[in-house]
């Protein structure tokens, strides 16, 4: 097989494109104080909230959209966006059973009684959580899983107190856009000393045309407790960009460990880059106690543009951050993610595993920071960095930044760039395998690091993804 | 015939490498083809496999009537074309055993066949691999990952032993093996020999035909069979030289 042939037939195959025609309640396109207010006032958010919406949105004026990424695009009209959509509620306590549908058509377990038993879902249709599956069962451990709308109302000194704390609203363009607009998301919060008993999930879906969506995460883990947590993505096709801007911030507190895993299937565009999601999103946690552990791990096969760097401030001694990506580029798909480890505490540990696969035209960059306070005496970090080349035209770029302040610390970097060579494929095809199944074979192998830090029930989902991601990659 | 070349001429980056070559294997038969350096023998398992890089100037390759040279690589391997590699190939990450599933599931599959089940693959790849004298965590190692010498070429008779071809080529089985490992490709070649199998074994030297009786031996030379005999003929390479045996041949 020719790289050309290898290179040919780039197809979108992208099954989660259909539009659900649903009535919704939407605001006009733009964006000023009064918008805010409205959201803020749909909520009924306490003055906290609103004031601090409003004190975000003029900060946000103040700043300027960056522009240092190794992604290309044209300048976003915020003016021109939807900054509220949500499905019309029949009635109080009925769900519309189109959105059921749509959510079944994705395979997301939205019923109790769904095939993914150990799973809790909280659906994000739009700007509005649409359902919660297995609240009760874990209200009997004491866990809070709900949209952060309504943590808002029930829990709102735990809001007031977290909100903010780890991606405060100023710390960056996009957070500040969503600290101003935010319309849900979800909210967790594990006691003291309890193993979360289900694997929490969130599905975001964007539905509406022109719309932003811009949700919000924010999970706690107390003293010795234990989290899993996984969000998946789908969007219609569409020719137009929609922007996706959310901010996840974790905190774990001594001896917590929170898992966050991410399947990210936004729509990529298609061949020639037209539409697709921009997935501009702020993802942080903090280790704030002693012993605290928190796990990043994705799986990115959509957007456009994927511009992310979930992070871990490792701020109480001997804590651990981990970051496992695997992010699959095709088309003229764009990615600038890695991310960034800090550590201020002593006996810090942090490893980081980066798969990076590019096929088509697509750009795809790994951009990671490890920094190493003057405090952090017995810091170690390990960061392998892979990137894959399927066909001659995409490209893969490694930016490694390394600030080690203590001479004491310990900071291991490894980095390779390798191609699905024709001698592999042709090995596969030999054995009877035909070039796409052989590509996905090579690939899943080249990502196998990443896959068995998922959690079991999503591991072969995320195979399937990038098999299906792959469909048409090779002539 | 399970296997008719004829007048087969390939041309790599313009340089003749085989020029007319005839050659029958019927079903049930083990040939060897031997030859000096060069002369050609793994461009013409390569063409059979469909390899890229090899231009066919004339001739014909037919398997059980099909005319090979037209097919995709996997459509051979589906019509049971098997070749064994000089040098496998590694494929990091990705274990045996998800590899032979996988060639399995395209193969049956190709042959209208549901797939197998785990249980049974599992059970036949670890009998295979005892066979052939494999540790028990070689399956779920990555595919070619980090073996020595000897162990690929062990993996690809594993290979063979699980995906049952009709049509094995074995392109230099022996290079690199010792005497004990030889024993050990030998045997999973013997263990597959049936009247509606074919074997066309490469090789350098007549050692492996110690362990693996040919049928049929033929010298490779001027880019055609220059000498063909019985199992005789690889003792008389042994003794004399390829030049002995081509001594007054048509090349």
């Amino acid at each position: 097989m020719s790289t050309a042939e290898l290179d040919a037939a780039l197809s979108q195959a992208y099954e989660a494109g259909f539009v659900t025609d649903i009535e919704t309640e939407t605001l006009p396109p733009g964006l000023d104080e009064k918008v805010i207010e409205y959201i803020s006032a749909k909520k009924n958010e306490p003055d906290f909230l609103r004031q601090w919406r409003l004190d975000a949105f003029r900060r946000w004026q103040t700043m300027r959209e960056p522009r240092w990424a190794h992604v290309h695009y044209e300048p976003i009209d915020y003016q021109g966006l939807i900054y509220y959509a949500a499905p019309k509620r029949r009635s109080e306590t009925e769900i519309d059973p189109k959105l059921l549908e749509t959510y079944e058509k994705l395979g997301v377990p939205v019923h109790e009684r769904a095939a993914l038993a150990g799973v809790a879902v909280d659906a994000v249709f739009d700007s509005v959580s649409v359902l919660t599956t297995f609240k009760d069962k874990l209200a009997e451990a004491g866990v809070i899983f709900c949209p952060i709308s309504e943590a808002v109302q029930k829990y709102p000194e735990l809001v007031q107190k977290y909100l903010g704390s780890v991606v405060p609203p100023g710390d960056n363009f996009f957070a500040a856009l969503n600290s101003a607009v935010f319309s849900d998301g979800s909210f967790v919060y594990v006691p003291k000393g309890v193993r979360c008993p289900l694997e929490l999930s969130t599905y975001f879906r964007i539905n509406t045309a022109r719309t932003g969506q811009f949700e919000r995460t924010l999970i706690i883990a107390d003293e010795g407790s234990y989290v899993s947590y996984l969000e998946g993505c789908t969007a219609p096709m569409r020719d137009e960009h929609q922007l996706h801007a959310a901010v996840v911030e974790l905190i774990a507190l001594e001896g917590a460990e929170i898992r966050y895993s991410t399947v990210q299937n936004w729509y990529p565009g298609d061949e020639e880059g037209r539409g697709g999601v921009y997935n501009f999103v702020t993802k942080r946690g903090l280790c704030a106690g002693r012993g605290a552990k928190i796990s990043w791990t994705q799986v990115e096969t959509g957007s456009a543009i994927t511009w992310k760097y979930p992070s871990v401030i490792l701020k109480g001694d001997d804590s651990v951050g981990e970051f496992y990506s695997v992010a699959l580029t095709r088309g003229r798909q764009q990615a600038d993610t890695g991310t960034k480890m800090i550590h201020l505490g002593r006996n810090t540990r942090s490893t980081i595993v980066s798969k990076g696969i590019a096929a088509g035209h697509s750009q795809n960059a790994y951009r990671g920071l490890v920094r190493i306070n003057p405090g952090a005496s017995g810091a170690r970090n390990y960061t392998q960095c892979d990137s894959l080349l399927i066909g001659p035209h995409c490209g893969a770029h490694t930016f490694p930044y390394i600030e080690s302040r203590n001479p004491r610390a310990i900071v291991e970097h490894e980095a390779s760039t390798s191609r699905v060579s024709e001698e592999q494929l042709f090995y596969c095809r030999q054995r009877g395998i035909d070039p796409e199944r052989a590509v996905a074979l090579i690939v899943g192998g080249f990502c196998k690091d990443v896959f068995q830090k998922l959690p079991l029930e999503f591991a072969v989902e995320a195979g399937k993804l990038l098999e299906v991601s792959l469909e048409g990659s090779v002539g | 015939m399970m296997l008719t070349i004829r007048n087969l001429t390939v041309a790599v980056e313009g340089r003749r490498i085989l020029d007319g070559l005839d050659l029958d294997i019927a079903a049930g038969e083990v040939h060897a083809l031997m030859g000096p350096n060069g002369a050609g023998k793994s461009t013409l398992a390569n063409v059979l496999a469909g390899r890229e890089g090899y231009e066919v100037l004339e001739g014909e390759a037919l398997l059980d009537g099909q005319d090979l040279l037209t097919m995709e690589p996997e459509a051979r391997a589906q019509a049971g074309l098997f070749l064994s590699f000089q040098h496998p190939v590694e494929i990091p990450g990705v274990s045996n055993l998800q590899f032979l599933r996988t060639a399995l599931d395209c193969l049956r599959k190709a042959r209208g066949e549901a797939p197998l089940d785990s249980a049974a693959l599992l059970r036949a790849a670890r009998e295979a691999a005892q066979v052939l004298g494999l540790p028990a965590d070689f399956l779920k190692r990555g595919v070619n990952e980090g073996f020595s010498g000897g162990e690929k070429k062990r993996n690809e008779i594993l290979q063979m032993l699980l995906l049952e071809p009709r049509f094995v080529i074995l392109d230099e089985p022996d290079s690199g093996l010792d005497v004990d490992a030889l024993k050990l490709v030998a045997a999973g070649v013997n263990r597959l020999r049936r009247p509606d199998r074919a074997f066309l074994i490469i090789t350098h030297y007549p050692r492996i035909l110690e362990y693996v009786r040919p049928d049929r031996v033929h010298v490779l030379h001027g880019g055609r069979i220059a000498r063909s005999g019985e199992a005789e003929l690889a003792h008389q390479i042994e003794a004399g030289g390829y030049a002995a045996v081509l001594e007054g041949s048509v090349a």
